[in-house]
């Protein structure tokens, strides 16, 4: 390395030059604004999709994914619409949003809230993203929410069921199609009092993270409010694989309920553990013992086999909805239908909701006639719809919460084919499981202002 | 100029500038051509390339110099972490309490760990460190959760205290006022460049850390250190203590995690215990080795490879590979792509791995090798002619 020709004269012109290229954008980055973070320019827009591309969520993760795709594809126009046919607002005409063709980018949140916000900064700051949505995890979520909110884009929360994520949590930026804990809880209590009884005695496994423990909050809440008692609760970690260790102690606490507060990879290994151990089989209390998993998906179901046969548990959405209980879920089945073309089987809750709230997104700019994260906030919130498989739905105001019914699920004794492994035991009106903005298991937080950024 | 001797100024002002010039050189690429995807000028991404560079610098410190291979100095980065968020809800946004609590916690969590870790060398060592580091990782994700907020991590939120930030003190980590995320963007053409008043800090705060590493590498603690490395039982033999120079430099490297750590929450207002995992710590060790352990640039290097791979690699889908071989026949264009597929995206790690073990295989020196390879092969044909013997390289 020479840099024997340095002299004072050589020195002060670099810096002189380097002075004036570092000054110069200061009055040059005036002109291209347009009063908000990655205002859309030409005639495309980008939108972000984070999710778990590793990890335990993995598998939702990739549905998701096609479940956005399939979203892109029928907002400029392409298959057969979808749900664009049967959601109640007309504003999309499948050229894009706002005349403007949409493009995507993906990205890996590794179920790590560190990666995602790497990952969600880079389509923001690189690719121009003007919407994120994704996540599968409720610790992502928030914390990508968090991001969104700081940078000034949308974010359009995917699989999320903490309570937290429109609680204690929640953001002006970001909205949640999907329900949360406290709706599951609200939903099974009753079903659970009728197939087992007002006198159990439950012991929780719970994943260690927001979700798991407002999951578990809300389930103890609703199910001591009719009798149950709550021995014990235990939290794993989010990166555990193997639970035995976890239910070895469950055969000798007394209990004869199990909760498992799991989802993704963490509930198919610890429902298998279970299994294995022959909790299904065992008598405590003069009671068979029961296992109840209170959020799962058909993906699960699939990943846990026959261990899921006759397990209770709650959902956002079941692709059977429309023609099992009429068609007060309308959209469900248009959805399936061109999922299962493009893909050849039926798509999971994940997707729905990744589905939806894409075309909810897309749908808000079109009524508000602008990308500004303002005006699409402004144009969510408070929004009535209906036609995108869960009945008529409402986008509350004061915590960005999608009402709407809540799908109680069993597990089949005997499936007819690997996608029809859940039956669906009953739908929840909305009204069942409706709460106050500040109720105390979601209080703590404030929306704040919606942040347009630069 | 500044203690230092012309070559190692030289090595610094190289540094400068390319620091400077960052957001210009990292952005190749017009923005909408499809080589676009290669640019890496985008703020978030240089902030990481100058953290962790500061990261690696400080490992670099106590393994470079002293050989002592620490697996565990992810725990630093973590703990300097929480401080900051912590400092961020409860005194001021402004980043410097933030910074200084960092650096001073994590060397106080550093002279603990290191007391008792230095106690063995070799081995025990390595696993004595990485023992502390997943115990720290464990304690934030199990029993320490009110403090850290377990596995969502934890965040700032508008109802926090900051007692010193007045009611209309900005709600994002700032300098004085000046926010970390306001950037100006320079539109040329059809390039587009970002400078952001994160990354500047970043990267001063970047050459300061380089510049003290520069200073210890040439001090004679730097010898004593690297005299350690050679054959410590001798200079134990010739009634020297060893142990308080291993100590001072494990602290030191300490306190350079802690400030990236802190760093990286001033960057971005958010602690997650998984900054703590081994697989972390492992990330660290991989920088050094990849840009090459013991050489003053090589770790910057290393950990801005590392990161590169990391967030543009991990972004390439088959979506990206279809656009670029579109102009293919269909069956040639699918086998192309199912060939890169496992390479790119997900598979970015393979990539690494495989890159990581030809830099080891053949350049045992890291990247820092590569380069004087290259300049010896230039340096060699041009002063043939006049000095048959070649041009003494000098030493380290």
């Amino acid at each position: 390395m020479s840099f024997s020709n340095l002299t004072r004269r050589g020195l002060i012109k670099t810096s002189a030059a380097a002075g004036a290229g570092l000054a110069l954008p200061t009055y040059l980055s005036a002109a291209s604004h347009a009063g908000f973070t990655n205002a859309p320019q030409g005639d495309t827009v980008t939108l972000g999709f984070n999710v778990p591309q590793s990890g335990p969520y993995a598998d939702e993760g990739a549905d998701e994914l096609r479940a956005f795709e399939l979203a892109v594809e029928h907002l400029n126009g392409g298959g057969d619409g979808g749900m664009l046919n049967t959601f109640s607002s007309k504003a999309l005409e499948g050229n894009g949003i706002l005349g403007k063709k949409v493009q995507y980018v993906t990205g890996d949140t590794q179920t790590k809230s560190d990666a995602a916000r790497a990952s969600a900064q880079s389509m923001i700051q690189k690719d121009g993203a003007v919407m994120i949505s994704g996540g599968s995890s409720s610790g992502v979520a928030v914390a990508v929410q968090g991001l969104c909110q700081e940078a000034g884009v949308i974010f359009m929360a995917g699989l999320t069921h903490s309570n937290d994520t429109t609680g204690k949590d929640k953001k002006a930026n970001g909205f949640r199609h999907f329900f949360n804990a406290y709706m599951s809880a609200a939903a099974l209590a009753p079903v659970l009092k009728n197939l087992y009884g007002d006198d159990r005695k439950v012991y929780s496994l719970t994943a260690d993270y927001t979700w798991g423990w407002t999951q578990q909050e809300s389930i103890q809440a609703a199910t001591e409010a009719m009798g149950w008692e709550t021995i014990n609760d235990v939290r794993t970690p989010l990166a555990a694989t193997d639970f035995s260790s976890y239910i070895a102690p469950v055969l000798n606490s007394g209990a004869d309920v199990l909760v498992l507060n799991h989802y993704g990879g963490n509930m198919v290994n610890s429902l298998t553990n279970a299994v294995q151990f022959g909790l299904r089989d065992k008598q405590v209390n003069g009671k068979n013992f029961e296992i109840v998993v209170p959020l799962y998906s058909e993906l699960m179901a699939r990943g846990a086999g026959k261990n899921i046969a006759g397990i209770v548990g709650s959902q956002n959405w079941d692709w059977k909805l429309e023609d099992q209980l009429g068609s007060r879920y309308t959209g469900t089945n248009a959805f399936v239908q061109s999922f299962g073309t493009k893909y050849g089987f039926p798509p999971s809750q994940a997707a729905q909701t990744c589905y939806a709230q894409t075309l909810l997104y897309a749908d808000a700019v079109a009524r508000a006639g602008s990308f500004n994260p303002c005006a699409v906030v402004e144009a969510l919130e408070g929004f009535e719809f209906d036609g995108l498989g869960n009945g008529p739905t409402l986008y509350r105001a004061g915590d960005h919460q999608c009402f709407k019914d809540v799908v109680v699920v069993k597990g089949k004794e005997n499936p007819e084919n690997e996608y029809d492994l859940v039956e669906i035991v009953e739908a929840t009106p909305a009204e069942k499981v409706t709460y106050d903005v500040d109720h105390p298991m979601f209080a703590g937080g404030e929306l704040g202002n919606c942040n347009p950024g630069a | 100029m500044l203690g230092l001797n012309k070559k190692d100024l030289g090595v610094l002002l190289l540094v400068a500038l390319l620091a400077l010039a960052a957001p210009i050189l990292l952005n190749p690429f017009p923005a909408d051509s499809g080589m676009a995807q290669f640019n890496a000028g985008y703020p978030d991404l240089m902030q990481r390339f100058v953290i962790f560079g500061i990261f690696a610098i400080g490992y670099n410190i106590l393994f470079g110099l002293t050989g002592y291979l620490s697996f565990g100095h992810a725990a630093f980065l973590g703990v300097g972490s929480y401080s900051a968020v912590w400092m961020m809800k409860l005194l001021s946004m402004n980043v410097i309490p933030a910074i200084v609590l960092s650096v001073i916690v994590a060397g106080l969590f550093s002279v603990v760990i290191g007391y008792v870790s230095l106690r063995r060398s070799g081995i025990y060592f390595s696993i004595l460190t990485l023992a502390f580091a997943q115990m720290s990782f464990n304690l934030a994700y199990s029993v320490l959760t009110p403090i850290t907020n377990g596995e969502t991590g934890l965040q700032i939120s508008l109802s926090d205290p900051r007692v010193l930030d007045g009611a209309n003190a900005p709600s994002y980590p700032n300098l004085f006022g000046a926010q970390m995320n306001s950037a100006a963007t320079l539109e040329l053409g059809s390039w587009s460049f970002t400078f952001s008043v994160g990354y500047y800090l970043c990267a001063f705060l970047m050459l300061v850390a380089f510049y003290i590493s520069i200073r210890i590498f040439r001090s004679p603690f730097g010898l004593m250190l690297r005299a350690v490395k050679s054959n410590q039982q001798r200079m134990n033999y010739t009634g020297l203590n060893t142990k308080p120079y291993t100590l001072a430099a494990f602290v030191i490297s300490g306190m350079y995690a802690g400030l990236a750590g802190g760093l990286l929450a001033s960057m971005d207002p958010l602690a997650g215990a998984e900054r703590m995992q081994w697989t972390a710590s492992g990330e660290v060790v991989l920088m050094t080795i990849l840009g090459g352990a013991g050489t003053l640039l090589g770790p910057v290097l290393g950990a801005g490879f590392i990161k590169y791979f990391e967030n543009i690699f991990s972004k390439i889908n088959d979506n990206v590979l279809h656009g670029w071989f579109s102009f293919m026949p269909d069956g040639l264009e699918d086998f192309i792509v199912t060939i890169i597929h496992p390479f790119v995206g997900k598979g970015w790690h393979l990539t690494l791995g495989l890159l990581f073990m030809l830099v080891v295989i053949f350049l045992p020196g890291g990247l820092v090798e590569g380069g004087q390879r290259i300049g010896r092969m230039f340096r060699r044909k041009k002063s043939d002619p006049n000095t048959p013997d070649g041009e003494t390289t000098p030493a380290e």
